[in-house]
């Protein structure tokens, strides 16, 4: 088995490359990574939802800059692509439309918090245990050419993953005629149960009116 | 590269967003958590791809094309999740998740309930509000 046989080359080749003297790849992949998970534990901690927002946007950036030290270039030029230019974007047009608070808000934890750090922490022991115990003595071989180029990436999703692709296309037309729906019913809805409500009594006084509806409700 | 770096930063970032999905109240905060998670995933199926593909000659590229993949469903996810939580705060006024308990058990009296916790949500969002607005005219 080829497997087997990589292993058997792998440990060997594993003896020469230790811990203590990492490459200059290895330096930077763990600068980056440091900084990709200190913007990461920002993400879930602050207490300013904007800014959440932006510190993904670190994160993200940061993986990008991780996949391309493991050259794969096409998934980090993707990445930025649609992570950092539209989800992120959508997030924040999400906090925009749900009227986040811009400053401090002291509730954007909830109450169970210590529970999940307990979950957190202890799954976090139990998989870095487990990964560093079985691939301690692998190697990765960067060098040659690129394992992920854009022409290796095309010339294997066009080969071999091409149902799948274009399945996907299918389910990003449904996830967008979801969305749309979504966000029509409820429009709908709102103009037919409730048009004095919302729009009748005038501009003075609409503010009220609102907070009472909310209040009914 | 050891193998080591990038699955070990994936599992601390997995875990950092499994805590996000815990801890956090807002709806579009855990949306942001389980893209951490789904990032998490990505490093890893990549690294594993570039791993296999030198070390077993694998020349599927399984990996990379399963992170285009799980890009993609991200994408369509948060589109939906969003979508979800929008049309949630236009009927609620809200969009804490501990806040949405209609099918929660135990709670008997559910309409005062609702009605108090929609009473200070109103009294707590004026200020907000106000706040706001104020800070979007300076």
């Amino acid at each position: 088995m080829t497997l087997a046989a990589a292993a058997g080359f792998l440990t060997a080749a594993t003896e020469t490359h230790g811990f203590l003297s990492p490459t200059g790849v290895e330096i930077a992949f763990l600068l980056v990574g440091l900084v990709t998970f200190g913007a990461a534990l920002v993400t879930v901690t602050t207490k300013q939802l904007v800014h959440a927002a932006l510190w993904l946007v670190a994160t993200l950036g940061g993986l990008a800059v991780e996949y391309l030290l493991l050259t794969a270039e096409f998934i980090a030029w993707v990445q930025v692509l649609i992570y950092v230019g539209s989800v992120v974007v959508l997030l924040l047009f999400g906090l925009m439309l749900t009227r986040a608070p811009i400053g401090r808000s002291p509730d954007a934890d909830s109450g169970n918090r210590w529970a999940a750090l307990t979950v957190a922490v202890a799954s976090a022991a139990a998989l870095v245990w487990v990964v560093v115990d079985a691939f301690r003595t692998t190697w990765i071989d960067l060098d040659g050419p690129a394992a992920g180029s854009t022409e290796a990436t095309g010339a294997s999703l066009f080969q071999n993953w091409v149902l799948p692709f274009e399945a996907l296309s299918v389910l990003l037309l449904a996830a967008l005629v979801g969305a749309i729906v979504l966000s029509r019913k409820t429009k709908a809805d709102a103009a037919g149960t409730g048009p004095a409500a919302s729009t009748g009594p005038g501009v003075l006084g609409a503010g009220d009116t609102g907070r009472d509806t909310e209040g009914a409700r | 590269m050891h193998l080591a770096y990038p699955a070990v930063l994936s599992a601390l970032l997995f875990c950092t967003g499994l805590y996000g999905v815990l801890a956090r109240r807002n709806a579009i905060l855990v949306l942001m958590s389980v893209e951490l998670m789904l990032n998490a995933v990505n490093l890893n199926l990549v690294a594993f791809d570039v791993w296999l593909s030198r070390a077993a000659e694998e020349t599927l590229h399984s990996g990379q094309a399963l992170t285009l993949f799980t890009i993609a469903i991200a994408a369509a996810e948060i589109g939906i999740g969003l979508a979800i939580v929008l049309a949630v705060h236009r009927n609620r006024g809200t969009a804490d998740i501990d806040k949405l308990r209609d099918t929660a058990e135990g709670h008997e009296s559910h309409p005062t309930d609702g009605s108090d916790g929609s009473d200070s949500d109103a009294r707590t969002a004026g200020p907000a509000d106000r706040a706001g607005k104020a800070e979007a005219t300076a």
